[in-house]
């Protein structure tokens, strides 16, 4: 079975990247949300094997999502990777304290999320549902 | 199957088109702001940096390498004024406003990477480097006075936490509004919200309940910077909202210091929902906007077209069972079905013809860049006045609208607004006005391209008419003062001997003007020596539906736009008259040229002379009737190509569907108009009234 991931980005052009690069190799389950609401939505009824999410973005932004997910049960099992740039620098450090597992700077390569999607994951067996 | 990645690639331009859009859109507001000595709006600098910062992530992720360099360098830059780390200035505005060319030319390269485009990037990431910054002072932290909580702390960004500290020190209070939201709902709530607090506060961030919340509700605590007085806003807020609590200052309250982690009670007795179907609310999308290609938005209107020949054919079928007694109770009910079916098939194109209305903003915001850099060229000063940005218009016409409006916007600065040591002397303000001003008038979109400047010189346009041959010597002595201000869209005439780069570029107000036409436009113009001049377009609001006189000519039924058509008068044989060759008669005291449309088509006329009609139309500043042979009425009529093969057809712009099994040619009436006065020979353009 398929792994299970959101993205979580208020640009499309990134979320597309995304799905096309993870579900192109047959690897992954993409789900999207554009905004912090609409992640929301969907943490609240799915568990996610990986969660991947923008720091900046308005409203409710990156770290609020991983202080949410800390907390909730559904997503205990969930590796949670950060997207950042150069300039949010600080940013990314206070996402190491809520918990994130990775990172990953913009703008980065096909491989490069490939990778990271893989080292991050156990395999699909042992990952508690 | 197409390659996934080809797909990612247009969404990815797609998108970087609709930041750049934005990005000027917001900068024209930044500027405005600015002129007035406002000072900016914080949410709306916000935007920029974000638009920008966007742009730049996807850039270097799609390999448009020269995008992602311009783009670091303006994300730096506004960090800084969002940080309150620069303040604004025409520096900053300049190389600002110059992205807005360079985004779009870049995005629009074959090759994203072009190696000669280096050098100019280099220059202008530079001058962007050279915006110094000042640090602004600070005097302690605000943020340790009040009791927010280590656990908000440590999830707001920078940026969040900037925001309230300049809070408090415009002297807002801080408070947290708790509410559970239904999460299918969430976006309408939040939007309320968002109206509600609009002008007074300050919404600094949505924090989401630290405890979960359930599957169909969540509790958000939204960090609220206001200068509404709390009572006021607990009425605003309680009730509809859930709770509002001030976050005190440390060292009244230190002990009351509120743990954000805390469920409020009623969030509490909300029962577990049964989890039968989990993925079920989770595939309700909260963005309610799509992008759709206008292609296919004009497929939906050719299904519309069918839809309503679908209805036609129906009713033919009806018609034949009509006499028929023992059918009379079904016909009966047919007919009310078929009336039910014509109002949601108008309701449908109406909705339609909706999606496809953008704001003339699109266009506008284009323009204060350009009156910028124009002015600083032409070492004027020049103030851009726009109104009206919100008025709507087809897509595909904004679009087509953007070079015609930016030559006249040029033309009114460089040929225009005087310099501002001779408006000085001329005793005008130094800064010279120009006015865009847009607004719907019936089922059109006039626009205004105004200005305060030198105003046009009639006589100056007649000599330079005569003098390149386009005129004779004695024929323009007969010109009307107006008439000598049209001669500025004839073709080839140019008022300066050399033709400068702005107002230039191979492109006169001949072009302009056709291409008005094009669009079922007319342009028209007014000047004052001194005063300065007035360029009005007018424009169908959509190209897909056309408000359309119906007449007939020799038995066949046409479709004249009625943008074009200014009244319906009756044709009375005797007063015609023939003037040099042509066929013309007086409407009220002014000499009117007259096309007998039955004659140019070569038809046989089906009605007597004297029960005919002189339908006049107007373009531009100019009146011709066409005599047609009966009036049926005003119809909205979808227009259809007539297609490749006959697209050299002069003199129609296409079929109209009307609805009773009845096709109708659409006349075009800027090419009967070009026809009619230019002919052949086109040179006379500058027809006079005797």
């Amino acid at each position: 079975m398929a792994f299970h991931i959101l993205i979580v980005d208020d640009s499309s052009a990134v979320r597309a990247f995304v799905r096309a690069t993870l579900e192109d190799a047959d690897f992954a389950r993409v789900e999207e949300a554009e905004t912090g609401f609409e992640a929301l939505q969907l943490l609240a009824s799915n568990a996610f094997d990986v969660v991947i999410v923008d720091v900046n973005m308005p409203d409710i932004n990156g770290l609020e999502l991983l202080a949410f997910m800390k907390k909730s049960p559904r997503q205990q099992g969930a590796r949670k990777i950060l997207i950042s740039t150069q300039v949010d620098g600080s940013d990314a450090e206070r996402g190491a304290d809520l918990g994130a597992d990775a990172f990953l700077e913009k703008p980065f390569e096909v491989d490069e999320l490939r990778t990271l999607i893989r080292s991050s994951l156990t395999p699909v067996e042992e990952v508690s549902r | 199957m197409s390659d996934p990645r080809d797909n990612v690639q247009q969404e990815f331009l797609a998108e970087a088109q609709e930041l750049v859009e934005a990005l000027s859109r917001d900068l024209l507001l930044l500027d405005e702001a600015h002129q007035r000595g406002e000072r900016a709006d914080s949410a709306l600098i916000n935007e920029i940096f974000r638009s920008v910062h966007t742009l730049k992530g996807i850039a270097g992720m799609f390999g448009y390498k020269h995008v992602g360099t311009i783009a670091h360098a303006l994300e730096d830059l506004l960090d800084d004024l969002r940080l309150g780390r620069t303040s604004i200035g025409d520096p900053l505005l300049d190389v600002l406003f110059d992205s807005i060319e360079r985004f779009q030319r870049l995005l629009a390269l074959e090759d994203p990477q072009a190696p000669e485009e280096g050098p100019g990037v280099e220059a202008y990431v530079a001058a962007v480097r050279s915006i110094g910054t000042s640090p602004a002072e600070e005097e302690g932290d605000p943020l340790d006075q009040y009791a927010i909580g280590a656990a908000v702390l440590s999830v707001l960004t920078e940026y969040e936490e900037h925001r309230l500290r300049a809070c408090i020190r415009e002297g807002m209070q801080l408070y947290r509004l708790r509410a559970t939201f239904d999460l299918t709902a969430i976006d309408d709530s939040i939007e309320t919200l968002r109206d509600l607090v609009q002008d007074d506060a300050e919404i600094i961030t949505y924090l989401p309940s630290l405890e979960g919340g359930d599957d169909e509700s969540i509790e958000l605590v939204v960090l609220l910077a206001s200068r509404v007085p709390e009572p006021e806003l607990k009425t605003h807020f309680e009730g509809q909202y859930g709770s509002v609590e001030a976050i005190e200052e440390q060292t009244h309250l230190p002990t009351l210091q509120p743990s954000l982690t805390s469920i409020p009670a009623d969030a509490q007795s909300t029962s577990p929902q049964p989890d039968g179907d989990p993925g079920h609310a989770s595939l309700r999308s909260v963005a309610e906007s799509v992008r759709v290609d206008i292609r296919k938005l004009d497929d939906l209107m050719n299904v519309v077209g069918e839809l309503a020949l679908v209805r036609s054919a129906i009713g033919r079928v009806t018609e034949r069972f009509s006499g028929d007694p023992k059918h009379r109770q079904s016909l009966r009910e047919l007919d009310r079905v078929g009336h039910g079916f014509e109002r949601q098939l108008a309701e449908l194109r109406t909705r339609i013809l909706d999606v496809r209305m953008v704001p003339l903003g699109q266009v506008f915001g284009k323009f204060a860049r350009i009156v910028r850099q124009a002015a600083r060229e032409r070492d004027k000063q020049v103030r851009l006045v726009v109104t009206g940005a919100n008025t709507e218009m087809d897509k595909l016409i904004v679009e087509e609208l953007a070079d015609p409006l930016m030559h006249l916007v040029r033309n009114a600065i460089d040929h225009g607004i005087e310099p501002v040591s001779m408006r000085e002397s001329l005793a005008k303000p130094a800064e010279g006005t120009l006015a865009l001003n847009a607004y719907h008038k019936g089922s059109n979109v006039v626009i205004e391209i105004e200005d305060d400047g030198g105003g046009m010189d009639a006589h100056k346009l007649r000599q330079a008419a005569v003098s390149q041959g386009l005129l004779t010597a004695e024929a323009s002595h007969e010109l009307t003062r107006q008439e000598m201000l049209n001669l500025v869209f004839v073709p080839g005439l140019s008022t300066r001997s050399e033709v400068t780069d702005m107002s230039g570029r191979g492109v006169g107000m001949d072009v302009v003007k056709t291409n008005i036409l094009r669009m079922g436009g007319m342009l028209s113009i007014a000047s004052e020596r001194g005063i300065g001049t007035k360029i009005t377009v007018t424009l169908p609001i959509t190209l897909a539906i056309i408000r359309a006189l119906i007449v007939t000519i020799g038995s066949r039924t046409f479709a004249l736009p009625i943008t074009a058509v200014r009244e319906a008068i009756p044709y009375v044989p005797k007063d015609v008259r023939t003037i040099e060759g042509r066929e013309v008669i007086t409407m009220r005291g002014e000499t009117l040229p007259i096309c007998d449309l039955a004659r140019l088509f070569g038809f046989r006329r089906a009605t007597p002379d004297d029960s005919r009609f002189v339908v006049v139309g107007s373009m531009g500043n100019r009146d011709l009737g066409f005599v047609v042979d009966e009036l049926v009425g005003q119809e909205d009529v979808i227009t259809k190509s007539l297609g490749q093969s006959l697209s050299s057809v002069r003199g129609f712009a296409g079929a109209a569907d009307l609805g009773d099994q009845n096709l109708a040619l659409v006349l075009d009436a800027p090419a009967l108009f070009t026809e009619y006065f230019e002919g052949p020979d086109g040179l006379s353009a500058v027809e006079r009234r005797p």
